[in-house]
């Protein structure tokens, strides 16, 4: 008998459960505000099936019902991904050590 | 035009920079590069939807034009926000994933043909069942975090609002979510289905409402789950990898950080979830406030006691975001250095209004983050210490979480700072903190009460040493 496919996609996101639960325990605490700014960023991965929904619509009608939320979609996502990894990126360059020339 | 599979496998590839750039945070010298390994997963996976679809007809260029929008809007963003107003920005955030999820859900369910899942009428019942949880949890997901967002900027009041039948209703509307998508599997009726939509966004702000502003940390972590686990019933619906993994990663990531928030405060998250916390211990102890003796000084006194010590603890709470003190007191710590004095940063947990939100606001005044703590790796510090300088905290040094089991923070843990030999204390006034709850601190022998604005008494403080 053939396995769903169904049950390959469950297992990939029930080790990645486990995979994420072990990565975010080693997070260190005082960079938990990246964590979640770069979560934010990388959730925006949606925006692939907004871009197969905003696609989909045929050459005569680009803007149908369907792909208009496709194209709402990308922007918004659009505004997660470069607003999260932009202010990651701004976070993490703050993070110094102390200086070693410091009196 | 590339081949379904090895799609699948780039989709791979991006999931798995995506753990990286998560594992990169588990130290600030290796985040920089995990922030790639996240922008370069995301680079991929947008580049294999176009080739995977390869149809560069006219729509082509209005999904860029949207994408370069939305590209524009959120840099500038990020270049414009102030770190202070870092949990509001997290909070919008997520909310636009929240609702993104909730349209590519829609557009699914208008056009199944596009993504492979059946013709409308006769969607397959799978992809329907994970289109609605998607659809759902995008929807509360939005809802909920625009009630936090305005908590947060203040738009909207920090206190909880609650009204009789709340936890009713709401376990009523959570039941007919199921129900409804029950019914929508089983008549496929599109009615059906924006009624769902619209009562999950009705649920997410029913959460929220009663959910006060220093909950605010569970919240936020809890609706960064929330964005996941919607992230990845698109995921499963879309049958792609990269968001699956991506959705179970974020999902698990905000679960535990909620853990985290709630262990700070010694509250199961249901009892934060269910909100109204402070709401009436406040009127309790506002009744049998007597009057007590209070020592209180001025930035000369504070001066003179931080002169003479050999090492100096600094305990930063939401008040100092508010002040926006962390530059005033980066420069009042350099003075002390400068005098041989040993400094060093002790957080509590559940300090400010998102997870890790002091640590970020004493990065962006460039303290290095080697001289900051967290609560178990400095709490024994303080016995030694000569002077903590409590600034913008209140209830997370409360002494009463140890003594009195009739306090309401009983139990939760708490920074040892009256082991100190001084305490400074800077506060507007002697007002109780969130809890609702006043804090013994105030009245001991050997604290000292700074009763000002944050930042204006560290200018001033500096000045005297």
């Amino acid at each position: 008998m053939e396995i769903d496919p169904f049950i390959f996609r469950l297992s990939i996101f029930i080790l990645s459960i486990f995979i994420g639960y072990y990565v975010v325990w080693s997070v260190t605490p005082s960079l938990h505000t990246p964590l979640m700014s770069v979560t934010n960023a990388i959730s925006s991965v949606i925006i692939v099936g907004a871009i197969i929904a905003g696609l989909a619509g045929n050459p005569d009608s680009i803007f149908n019902s369907s792909s208009i939320f496709g194209f709402l979609a990308i922007s918004l996502a659009a505004i997660n991904i470069f607003g999260g990894f932009l202010v990651t990126q701004r976070m993490l360059a703050m993070y110094k050590k102390k200086k070693k020339d410091k009196k | 035009m590339i081949t379904a599979n090895l799609s699948a496998i780039f989709y791979l590839i991006s999931g798995v920079l995506f753990i990286l750039a998560l594992r990169g945070l588990s130290s600030p010298e290796t985040s920089r590069q995990g922030n790639f390994f996240g922008i370069l997963g995301m680079i991929i996976a947008i580049t294999v939807t176009f080739l995977s679809i390869g149809n560069f007809s006219s729509g082509f260029v209005y999904v860029l034009i949207f994408l370069i929008i939305g590209g524009l809007i959120g840099a500038f963003i990020a270049y414009k926000i102030p770190m202070t107003a870092m949990p509001e920005l997290v909070a919008g955030f997520h909310s636009l994933v929240g609702l993104a999820a909730v349209f590519v859900a829609i557009s699914a369910f208008l056009n199944p043909q596009a993504f492979n899942l059946g013709s409308p009428g006769n969607i397959k019942l799978g992809s329907l069942i994970e289109m609605s949880i998607g659809a759902a949890v995008g929807a509360i997901t939005f809802s909920g975090s625009i009630i936090a967002f305005l908590k947060l900027q203040g738009i909207m009041s920090g206190s909880p609002i609650t009204f009789k039948g709340q936890h009713p209703l709401n376990a009523l509307i959570l039941i007919s979510i199921i129900v409804l998508t029950y019914l929508l599997c089983s008549t496929q009726s599109s009615n059906l289905f924006w009624i769902l939509i619209a009562i999950s966004f009705l649920i997410g702000f029913l959460l929220i409402i009663p959910i006060g502003g220093a909950d605010m940390p569970v919240v936020i972590s809890m609706l960064n789950s929330y964005s996941g686990w919607a992230a990845a019933g698109i995921g499963f619906t879309l049958e792609n990898t990269a968001l699956i993994i991506t959705g179970a990663l974020v999902g698990s990531s905000g679960a535990i950080l909620s853990y985290i928030m709630c262990k700070g405060m010694n509250r199961s998250f249901f009892n934060v979830i269910l909100g109204g916390f402070g709401a009436t211990e406040q009127t309790a102890s506002s009744a049998n406030k007597e009057q007590k003796p209070v020592k209180s000084g001025n930035a000369e006194d504070a001066a003179f006691l931080m002169k003479n010590a050999s090492s100096v603890i600094i305990v930063p709470g939401y008040g100092m975001a508010v002040a926006q003190a962390q530059h005033a007191l980066r420069e009042m710590v350099d003075t002390l250095k400068k005098n041989g004095i040993k400094v060093s940063y002790a957080i509590h947990p559940v300090a400010g209004r998102m997870p890790g939100h002091m640590n970020v606001l004493l990065a962006e005044a460039n303290v290095p983050y080697d001289e900051v703590f967290e609560l178990e790796e400095i709490n024994n510090d303080f016995a030694n210490a000569d002077v903590a300088f409590v600034i913008g905290a209140n209830d997370v040094t409360n002494p009463v979480a140890k003594t009195d089991p009739q306090s309401p923070i009983y139990g939760m843990p708490v920074l040892d700072v009256e082991k100190c030999k001084s305490v400074l204390f800077v506060k507007r006034s002697l007002s109780p903190g969130y809890a609702g709850i006043d804090n013994d601190l105030f009245y001991k022998e050997n604290t000292l009460m700074l009763f000002a604005d944050a930042k204006k008494m560290t200018e001033d403080i500096t000045k005297n040493l």
